[in-house]
C-alpha cells in the first residue's frame, strides 16, 4: 500500500486522538485476549458447530486498544494482501465496527474467511511490534479481523465495496478457490466483467470441499460469495475450462485474460504395500465426502466410512481437519501418525491444540510401512516403525530416519492419507504452450504471476504446489494488478 | 441446460436418456465421461458418454439401475433436468488407423463402446464387434453396433439370442480366424478381466475402459485409483482407458466393492421410500 496514504490515514484527527487517549504503558500491560471456544466434550459431537466462538464487543475493543497504531506498521509486511491493519483495528477500538469491516474489504475479498483460517502467527502477528520489540504476545489481529467481518455480516448492513465504471473487458478465472475469488474481487473493483468458472457443483474450492465447518462454516463462505456477486462477479459451476469449452472458445466469446487457480488436484500416496485396500483414502476424498457432499448426514446419497479406529497419516492442517472430522463421525480412537516430531508439524499450533483437547492421539516419529485387510479387502491393521531425527534435510528440518527393530502393529478400520498433493494436470494438459515445472506446477513470473502465455496468469496451489488460503489470495491480488496493467498496455498499443 | 429430451427403456433395468447439453455435445470425444448429480443431496457419479449430436446439442447416456443414484436418474422424465452434469472428463480414446480392431462390449458397456467403434470405423479400420449379455433382453444397441461394424457377433450366456457362450468365446473365434491389431473392451470389471486374459494369451494390444468409483472426477479425490503395471493411476484424469494387460483387475474388483455395505443400506432405505 502507498506509504503516503497510510500516513494520511494515520494522521486523521480521530486516530491521533485515539492514540493519546491511553498511555503506551497501559496498552502494553493488557494481556492478549483468549478466544472463547466451545467445550471439547460438546464440540466433538457436531461436525458443523464452530469451535472458536469469536470475541464479544468488549473483548474486541479491549484487544484493539493493545494495538499501538505504530507509525511504521510492520504487521502489514506480513500480510500477503496488504490489509491496512492499524486502520481496521483502530476503528474497532473507537467502536466503528462497520468502518473496520470496510477497511478490511479495501484489499481482502474474504475477510471472514481469513480471520478464521489464516496462520496469523506466521504472518501479520509474527511481525507485530509486541513480538518484535516487546517480546510479548502479538495483538490478536486474526481474532479482530474475524470480529469485524462477523459484526458486519450479523448487522445485516453489509457494505459493498465500490467498483469502477464497467470497462466491458471480459476476464475469467479457472477455479473458484481463494486465489480465484481474490482475483475476481479485485478485477471487478477495477471495472472488469469477471466470470468465475468452477468444475464442481459448488463455488468456493477448498473453502467448501476441504476446510470443515467446525473451522469455517459454509454460511460464512456463502456470505462472502454473495458480496462478490453483488459487486458483479458472475459464477459458472459445472464448467471445466479447457474441456467443457476450450480456451479458444472463450477467447472467441471475448475473454481477454485468464487467471488459473485450479488448485492442488491429485492427492499423494506413499506407495507402500496394501495402500489400495478399501478403507484407505486420501484426505481430499474423506473431506470432500463429508464437507462438500455432506456424507455424514442421513439424507445424503454420498456414503462415507465411519471408522472406529482411525489413523490419519500426516502432520499438516489437512491431517488435523481429517482426524477431527473422524472424531466427530464417531471414532473411538483417532490418531495422528507423523514421521517427524511435533515441533516440525506444519499444522497451525491452534489446530494441534484443538485436536489434543478433543482427544486426538498423536503418534509422532512413526511411519507406516504396510497395510493389511480382511478377506473382503477392508483394511484392519497397519504396520509401522518408529523414527528418530537425524541431520537436517533440504527443508531445514531434521530428517526422520527409521529406528532399527522398532516395528509395531496397530489395529485400524479407516486410514486417511494426508501427505500432500500434486498439481492438477487438467488445465496444463489443455494448453501445450503453457510452461510447467518438473512437478507439474505452472511456471509464472513471481512478481506478476504471469505465465508463459501472456494473457494467462496463475496463482495458488497450481503454482505453489501447496500453500495456504492467504498466500493464494495474495497471488490472486498480484495477478489482478498485473493483468490490469497488461490489458491496459495491450489495448493502448492497438 | 441438462434437460432430458427423451427416455427409452432397453429393459427393466437399462435406460437410454438423451440429455440437452450443447457444450458437452460439441466438446466430447469417444471415450470421455461425465459426472452427474441428481437432487441437492445426490451423490456425484460417472457415466461414459454413449453418443452426442452436436447439431441438436444433446448427449446420450445409457444407464443401468444398480443403486440409489441410477434409480434417481432413471426416475427423471422428459422435460426434467439433471441437477448437475459436468464434462467431458477423462482422456479420449486413442483413435488411429491401425488395421483390424476387435471391440467387445458386455451388458451396458456396449453403449460407451458405440462412439469408439464409430470413430475407429471412420478412421478407416476394419471393425469386428462382439456384444454380449446374460440373455436376449439384456442385449442392447444391436442395430447401432452393426452400423459401425464390418461384422457383429452376439453372445448370450443362456443362448436365448445369438450364440450361446461368454464374450470371450466370441472373441477367441475371431482371433483364431484373422489377424487382430488392437482390441478394446468395455463392460463389467469381471468381463474385462477375462477378455484381457484372453488377448494377453494372443499378445494383442488391448484397452479397457474402467468404471471406478469417483467423487469429483477431476483428479482431486483419488477414489478411482487403480494399479496399472504396478503403478498408481487415477482413472478420472489418466484413464478411463488403460492397457488392459497391465491392469490389476482383482484389486479393481475389490475396490469397486469398497462401499458395498453403505450402498446396500442406502438402496434398502430408498426402495422403502418409493
Amino acid at each position: 500500500m502507498n506509504p503516503d496514504i497510510l500516513k494520511e490515514e494515520r494522521n486523521k484527527e480521530w486516530r491521533s486522538e485515539l492514540r493519546s487517549r491511553i498511555k503506551a504503558k497501559e496498552r502494553t500491560n493488557i494481556p492478549r485476549v483468549k478466544m472463547p471456544e466451545l467445550e471439547p466434550e460438546i464440540r466433538v459431537k457436531y461436525q458443523n458447530r464452530e469451535v472458536n466462538k469469536g470475541l464479544d464487543v468488549a473483548q474486541a475493543q479491549r484487544e484493539a486498544s493493545r494495538c499501538m497504531d505504530c507509525a511504521n506498521p510492520t504487521c502489514m509486511e506480513g500480510c500477503p494482501v496488504s490489509i491496512n491493519i492499524p486502520k481496521f483495528i483502530k476503528n474497532i477500538e473507537r467502536g466503528e465496527f462497520l468502518e473496520a469491516a470496510a477497511a478490511l474489504k479495501e484489499t481482502s475479498s474474504l475477510p471472514a474467511v481469513c480471520g478464521r483460517v489464516c496462520p496469523q502467527e506466521k504472518q501479520c502477528e509474527a511481525h507485530c511490534f509486541y513480538v518484535d520489540k516487546l517480546k510479548k504476545e502479538a495483538v490478536a489481529i486474526g481474532y479482530l479481523e474475524r470480529f469485524a467481518a462477523d459484526f458486519e455480516r450479523d448487522s445485516g448492513k453489509s457494505n459493498i465495496p465500490g467498483t469502477a465504471k464497467p470497462n466491458r473487458i471480459k476476464v475469467a478465472t479457472v477455479g473458484s478457490g481463494p486465489s480465484a475469488l481474490s482475483f475476481a474481487g479485485d478485477m471487478v473493483k477495477l471495472g472488469y466483467d469477471v466470470t468465475v468458472f468452477e468444475a464442481l457443483h459448488e463455488i468456493g474450492g477448498v473453502l467448501k470441499y476441504g476446510i470443515p465447518e467446525f473451522r469455517l462454516p459454509n454460511s460464512v463462505v456463502d456470505f462472502e460469495l454473495e458480496n462478490l456477486k453483488k459487486m458483479g462477479v458472475k459464477f459458472q459451476t459445472n464448467f471445466i475450462v479447457g474441456r467443457t469449452a476450450s480456451f479458444d472458445d472463450l477467447k472467441a466469446q471475448g475473454f481477454k485474460g485468464f487467471f488459473i487457480g485450479s488448485g492442488a488436484g491429485l492427492p499423494r500416496f506413499m506407495d507402500i504395500p496394501g495402500e489400495n485396500y478399501n478403507g484407505i483414502m486420501s484426505s481430499n476424498e474423506y473431506l470432500t465426502r463429508v464437507n462438500l457432499m455432506d456424507a455424514s448426514s442421513d439424507n445424503s446419497d454420498t456414503p462415507v466410512i465411519k471408522g472406529k479406529r482411525v489413523a490419519v497419516v500426516g502432520g499438516g492442517n489437512t491431517a488435523m481437519d481429517s482426524v477431527r472430522t473422524a472424531l466427530r463421525l464417531g471414532a473411538e480412537r483417532a490418531i495422528i501418525i507423523y514421521r517427524r516430531s511435533e515441533a516440525e508439524m506444519p499444522a497451525r499450533i491452534e489446530e494441534v491444540k484443538h485436536a489434543k483437547e478433543e482427544g486426538v492421539e498423536f503418534m509422532t516419529l512413526c511411519n507406516p510401512l504396510e497395510y493389511f485387510a480382511d478377506s473382503k479387502g477392508r483394511v484392519n491393521k497397519m504396520r509401522l516403525n518408529k523414527m528418530e531425527l537425524g541431520e537436517p534435510d533440504a527443508s531445514g528440518r531434521r530428517r526422520p530416519v527409521p529406528m532399527e527393530g522398532s516395528e509395531f502393529e496397530l489395529d485400524v478400520d479407516l486410514v486417511i492419507v494426508a501427505v500432500g498433493v500434486s498439481p492438477n494436470p487438467l488445465v496444463p494438459s489443455c494448453l501445450p504452450d503453457l510452461k510447467v515445472s518438473r512437478w507439474g506446477t505452472i511456471v509464472v513470473d513471481e512478481e506478476k504471476m504471469q505465465s508463459s502465455i501472456p494473457q494467462m496468469f496463475a496463482g495458488g496451489d497450481i503454482v505453489r504446489g501447496g500453500a495456504t488460503v492467504i498466500l493464494a489470495m495474495g497471488d490472486g491480488r498480484k495477478a489482478a494488478e498485473n493483468m490490469h496493467l497488461h490489458l491496459k498496455n495491450h489495448s493502448a498499443n492497438h | 441446460m441438462n434437460k432430458i429430451i427423451s427416455k427409452e427403456y432397453f429393459s427393466d433395468k437399462v435406460v437410454k436418456l438423451v440429455v440437452e447439453n450443447p457444450l458437452i455435445a460439441r466438446s466430447r470425444k469417444p471415450g470421455n465421461f461425465v459426472i452427474l448429480r441428481i437432487g441437492e443431496k445426490g451423490e456425484r457419479f460417472p457415466l461414459t458418454i454413449a453418443g452426442a449430436d452436436p447439431v441438436k446439442g444433446t448427449i446420450t447416456l445409457v444407464v443401468q439401475i444398480v443403486g440409489v443414484s441410477s434409480s434417481k436418474l432413471v426416475a427423471l422424465e422428459p422435460g426434467d433436468h439433471i441437477t448437475d452434469l459436468v464434462g467431458p472428463l477423462g482422456k479420449p480414446t486413442d483413435i488411429r488407423k491401425i488395421g483390424t480392431v476387435l471391440a467387445a462390449g458386455g451388458g451396458v458397456g456396449v453403449a460407451p463402446l458405440l462412439p469408439i467403434i464409430e470413430a475407429f470405423k471412420k478412421a478407416g479400420n476394419r471393425v469386428v464387434t462382439v456384444i454380449a449379455a446374460r440373455n436376449k433382453d439384456l442385449i442392447i444397441l444391436e442395430d447401432e453396433a452393426k452400423k459401425w461394424s464390418d461384422e457383429l457377433i452376439i453372445m448370450t450366456d443362456d443362448g436365448s439370442y445369438g450364440r450361446k457362450g461368454l464374450v470371450t468365446a466370441g472373441m477367441e473365434e475371431i482371433i483364431l480366424r484373422e489377424k487382430i491389431d488392437e482390441c478394446i473392451v468395455i463392460g463389467p470389471a469381471i468381463m474385462m478381466k477375462f477378455a484381457s486374459m484372453l488377448t494377453k494369451k494372443y499378445n494383442i494390444p488391448t484397452q479397457a475402459s474402467l468404471n471406478s468409483i469417483m467423487v469429483d472426477g477431476t483428479g482431486m479425490c483419488g477414489a478411482c485409483r487403480v494399479s496399472v503395471g504396478g503403478k498408481l493411476k487415477f482413472t478420472c484424469v489418466e484413464g478411463p482407458e488403460f492397457d488392459a494387460h497391465q491392469i490389476d483387475f482383482d484389486e479393481m474388483l475389490m475396490r469397486l466393492g469398497g462401499y458395498k455395505e453403505e450402498e446396500k443400506k442406502a438402496n434398502e432405505i430408498y426402495s422403502q421410500k418409493i
